[in-house]
């Protein structure tokens, strides 16, 4: 069977995270194997079937419009990086 | 009495505390005491507020001076897996992402928990985010299976099932996605439960795959387990995936719900791939039940050689979303390195995640990236639908299902680290439970020549955890394989 | 070659909600930074989003003021993309199945002048979502700072048909959007606030082609007449393209009001990919019968029909009522003071002139004005009845204005009921007629007018309060007698 292949320059490119080389061999190759076992799936004829989002559906699950007190700024930013003025910082955003 | 505290139950750890014998400080002492002797060897904490717990324990033996008592966990010590919010805790999942991580809230299991007045008990070692069968691919350390130390404890539970397994916890807190509760509790030897999705809140569980993810128990006893799944199990309003059901007194429905049941073998599950001692076992604990008058049927779950594909793309889906968070931004690891704001993301986490992490994220990724989503992500959706229905179909003539936990023992630690197909396989049992959301529980069912631990799976229908302990019970009355301890000096 | 444009707008709207769309942390607007944040509103590990109601309502209630079908079933996906904004660098929003569909909205477009009533036309949508709104970029010299109050906020993103055709028209979509959402109380659409943002699709194609050209999209049309500059801007520049042998190129362009132009924000190479899949923590919506009825039983009349009414029923002319539909709060004073009289046009009058500038004269709202519905039709009636005189009314407005005093109580008190008593009324007359022979002298050579200077005279003795028309009738008469 045709080693399935992985775009991984594209893909960790939308998952934002910095491959080595090195990685993206091993990944590609280890990934490749998992889809190959994946491909199983196109044995199984699933032409009509629901898809299954929820192990067991309900509906209308909400809350009325009431509000709770929330954090205290102190607290929000407690395990934040960098703060200033009771915000986060972050290198400039450019857009 | 204290040189054997550690490896009273739960259930004896009560009366005991009834009887006046203890007090809840001294038990938690003696699990500081256990903790030091045997945490070397076993290394199932990542870290443990004693001081938080002997305020609690102490906090507990007041309220029973007072003639006040909460419940049957009041002042009993819960190990606590590090991927469930304790206010106040470090939250660390065991990744460098979130090593400084400290919660600023508690989880709904932990709340309530607390109310039961039972005491938060160290945090426990577990793989990265909860991405593994092995422990193996925490950041920190690797835990050691109590029962050989060169062996893994299972995963991604490990932490929790081992500290039980070594009598540095009477209970523990685990979380099951694909098998992350019993397949370490069949390892370790000891109980683990996944509950029906949506029994126990997720709310403060920090997520892996939302639709599979639930917390679950892990003891030494059936009627323990029982007991931790009532501290935790409920209704929150908190989370949109709760099911509203009645909760029995699970402890006395142990004993109320006496069979003879009708219980259903899956032949996929034994055959080509099962250990031999392992299907031995499971085999010899189907007998079990046969002598015990139960009807054993042959029942079907066709769709079963699918499961692990299925739920190796949802899970990952939803993961690489899931994981989307931990960015370096408002509380995570962040990198000196970065050039700019995008950079930050890039380097943060490469930095913070570790291998199995990043895998199952570019998995995700690519599953649900344009042009793949219908082949796999939908597929899988679809394909859940028919693994669903094989175990819904098999409820309505079964009461329940015998399988094995896992294929085979314990395995080596490094032997398959770095394969992750092979790897990912570990789960074929215990992963199409997850997808259908229905409840499953490990309990000891012997050991290997080598002993090592066998578990035994049996799972049931929806909400039917009463019925699923009670036949659990039944086989832990019979045997005494729960009364074994690995030798740890 | 004439060139036509084809417009397509995105807009978000900001819905009025005490909490978060999916936590019950509060949502308002400006607060300090980070205050009004919980675990769910900052991502934190763990958390979960449970629906907030009143939102749903909200957008259910928009949805059916713009004709649209509500979905009997709807569901809630994961929109993935990294930016520091968003806390969990996903934004929980709808997909496939958003909860309206279709529908339209009828706008106005400027008339040949200010008083004259323009073309109104229907813009078709395509739908409507709810989704959370992100939170706040500042910023700084090298940094950026982030504030997540804004961050969970329920957000309805409407989504025109390709309908329009010009800035003008956006300008006029939005404006008549703007005002049913707030009629509405679906959001206060401050734009200011960004409780309103626009985002444009705009492409232009030689005059009767069918198909589209290559669309453009701006973004930032952060105020109503941005939209129709940017929008404008963006029309030229494509056509300036195309007559200069170029081609358009399908981009993101980022409008500059300041700047009064747009710059390039990302090529269609590098579009999102954004990888959106049902959200697993969250449930679908069924939306039955009965939940929509009672939504339907609250809603406002739309400002077109109301104004339609005002038309038929009422006859007031354009210029009164392009004043008074506008503003609900406005309008439903006005039909309140009108339920009391009966006298639509009296009532839109003293509303339209007067109120208008002593509310603005004030600098203050219609809500917080003493003057009441009742006050303007006890005034209409009085002068109706002949009570008081018009000019007499106005001074006794502005007493109730400053007072919130009932218009007899004024009228008595300061005694300026007008006289009637003819016996009265005659003595002066007289009085006046024999003061003032080289008028009479006049009146009598055949200058009518000369009588309205002897009225005058009657006035001014009587401090205004006579009544007009009957010193008219005496005066006549008396002068007559003298021929
Ligand atoms: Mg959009
Ligand atoms: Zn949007």
């Amino acid at each position: 069977m045709a080693q399935e292949t992985i775009d991984i320059d594209y893909v960790a490119n939308l998952a934002r995270i910095a491959l080595t080389d090195e990685e993206k061999e091993r990944f590609s190759g280890q990934l490749g194997q998992v889809l190959d076992y994946i491909e199983k799936l196109n044995t199984l004829d699933v032409s009509g079937v629901e898809p299954t989002a929820h192990a067991f559906p309900l509906e209308n699950v909400w809350r009325a419009d009431e509000p709770e007190p929330g954090f205290p700024v102190e607290t929000a930013l407690k395990n934040a990086p960098a703060v200033r003025d009771n915000m986060v910082v972050v290198p400039k955003v450019v857009e | 009495m204290a040189e054997t505290l550690h490896y009273r139950t739960a259930t004896e750890l009560g009366r005991d505390l009834e009887s006046g014998a203890v007090s809840s400080e001294e038990i938690v002492r003696a699990l500081i005491e256990r903790t030091r002797a045997v945490e070397d060897t076993v290394g199932a904490f990542l870290s443990c507020d004693e001081d938080d717990a002997l305020a609690r324990a102490r906090e507990s033996d007041e309220r029973r001076a007072r003639g006040e008592r909460r419940g049957p966990l009041d002042g009993i010590p819960v190990g606590i897996k590090d991927i469930l919010a304790v206010e106040g805790q470090p939250l660390t999942c065991a990744s460098r992402m979130l090593a400084n991580f400290v919660s600023p809230y508690d989880a709904t299991a932990i709340r309530k928990l607390k109310a039961t007045g039972a005491v938060p008990w160290g945090r426990l070692n577990m793989d990265e985010f909860a991405m593994g069968s092995s422990t193996e691919n925490s950041s920190v350390k690797i835990t050691a299976n109590p029962w050989n130390p060169e062996c893994i404890p299972g995963g991604s539970s490990g932490g929790s099932a081992a500290c039980v397994a070594a009598g540095e916890a009477p209970l523990s807190l685990g979380s099951d996605t694909g098998g992350s509760i019993r397949q370490p509790a069949a390892l370790c030897g000891v109980v683990g439960m996944k509950p029906t999705y949506g029994l126990v809140s997720r709310y403060g569980l920090v997520a892996f795959a939302s639709s599979l993810d639930q917390i679950g128990p892990f003891a030494r006893t059936v009627e323990d387990a029982a007991l931790l799944l009532q501290a935790v199990a409920g209704h929150d309003d908190r989370d949109s995936t709760s099911f509203k059901t009645e909760i029995p007194d699970y402890r006395r429905e142990l004993s109320q719900r006496r069979g003879p049941w009708k219980l259903g073998i899956p032949k996929e599950y034994f055959g080509e791939g099962v250990d031999p001692e392992v299907e031995k076992a499971v085999r010899a604990a189907i007998e079990f039940y046969r002598s015990e008058g139960c009807e054993i049927v042959d029942v079907s779950l066709p769709h079963t050689e699918y499961a692990i594909g299925v739920y190796y793309i949802i899970a990952t889906a939803e993961a690489s979303s899931n994981l989307a968070r931990y960015d370096g931004v408002r509380y995570t690891h962040r990198s000196k390195e970065a050039a700019d704001a995008i950079d930050l993301y890039f380097k943060s986490r490469a930095e913070g995640f570790g291998p199995e992490v990043k895998r199952r994220i570019i998995l995700g990724t690519y599953v649900l990236s344009s042009g793949y989503y219908d082949a796999y992500y939908l597929k899988a959706q679809k394909a859940r639908t028919l693994i669903r229905k094989d175990f819904l179909d098999a409820c309505r003539k079964v009461d329940a299902i015998l399988t094995p936990t896992t294929p085979a023992p314990a395995f080596r630690k490094g032997e398959k680290a770095d394969d992750p197909l092979r790897m990912y396989l570990n789960d074929i049992f215990t992963s199409s439970g997850n997808l259908a959301g229905i409840p499953g529980i490990s309990i000891p069912c012997g050991f290997s020549e080598s002993g090592l631990p066998i578990g035994l799976q049996i799972l049931g229908r929806p909400f039917e955890e009463a019925e699923l302990l009670a036949i659990a019970h039944r086989f832990e009355q019979a045997h005494d394989y729960h009364t074994r301890h690995p030798d740890l000096t | 070659m004439e060139y036509e444009a084809v417009i397509g707008l995105e807009v978000h709207v900001q819905i009025k909600t005490e909490s978060k769309m999916f936590t019950r942390a509060p949502a308002g607007y400006g607060h300090e930074p980070n205050t009004l944040t919980d675990p769910v509103v900052l991502g934190m590990p763990g958390t979960l989003p449970v629906m907030n109601k009143r939102a749903i309502d909200q957008i259910i209630k928009a949805g059916l003021m713009l004709g649209c079908d509500i979905a009997p079933v709807c569901k809630w996906d994961r929109k993935n993309y990294f930016y520091p904004d968003s806390p969990k660098n996903y934004q929980i929003s709808q997909y496939d199945r958003p909860i309206c569909i279709g529908g339209q909205l009828e706008i106005e477009l400027p008339g040949p002048s200010r008083n004259v009533m323009g073309e109104h036309k229907f813009i078709h949508l395509t739908r409507i979502h709810l989704e959370e709104d992100v939170g706040k970029l500042n910023h700084v010299e090298n940094d950026s700072l982030v504030d997540y109050n804004r961050a969970g906020t329920p957000l309805m993103e409407i989504v025109s048909e390709p309908d329009m055709h010009s800035g003008e028209e956006a300008y006029a979509y939005l404006t008549a959007l703007r005002q049913i959402m707030v009629q509405g109380g679906i959001s206060d659409c401050d734009m200011e606030k960004g409780q309103l943002r626009c985002d444009a699709n705009i492409s232009v194609r030689p005059k009767g082609v069918d198909t589209l050209g290559v669309k453009v999209e701006l973004k930032n049309l952060n105020s109503i007449s941005g939209v129709r500059n940017g929008i404008d801007y963006e029309i030229k520049r494509q056509i300036k393209t195309i007559q200069s042998g170029g081609q358009v190129v399908q981009e993101t362009r980022r409008w500059d009001a300041e700047a009064g132009a747009a710059t390039l924000m990302r090529t269609k190479e590098m579009a999102h990919d954004y990888r959106y899949f049902p959200d697993p923590d969250l449930m679908p919506v069924r939306v039955d019968q009965d939940w929509l009825q009672n939504l339907r039983a609250t809603l406002p009349e739309l400002p077109f029909e109301r104004q339609r009414r005002y038309f038929d029923s009422f006859d007031l002319p354009y210029t009164v009522t392009s004043v008074l539909v506008p503003d609900r709060r406005l309008a439903e004073f006005f039909e309140e003071a009108v339920d009391e009289c009966g006298e639509p046009k009296a009532v839109a009058n003293w509303i339209a002139n007067d109120l208008l500038r002593e509310l603005s004269a004030g600098g203050i709202g219609i809500e917080d004005s003493k003057l009441r519905p009742a006050h303007i039709a006890g005034l209409v009636k009085l002068v109706k009845d002949g009570a008081i005189s018009n000019n007499i009314a106005k001074e006794v407005f502005i007493a109730m204005f400053e007072s919130g005093r009932r218009p007899e109580e004024i009228v008595e008190e300061k005694g300026l009921k007008q006289s009637s008593d003819t016996g009265e009324l005659a003595g002066i007359c007289n009085e006046v007629i024999g003061a003032n022979p080289k008028s009479v002298e006049d009146y009598k050579a055949g200058k009518q007018n000369a009588i309205n200077f002897l009225k005058g005279q009657v006035m001014k003795a009587t401090k205004g309060k006579a009544n007009p028309h009957i010193v008219d009738q005496i005066l006549r008469e008396e002068l007559d007698k003298l021929a």
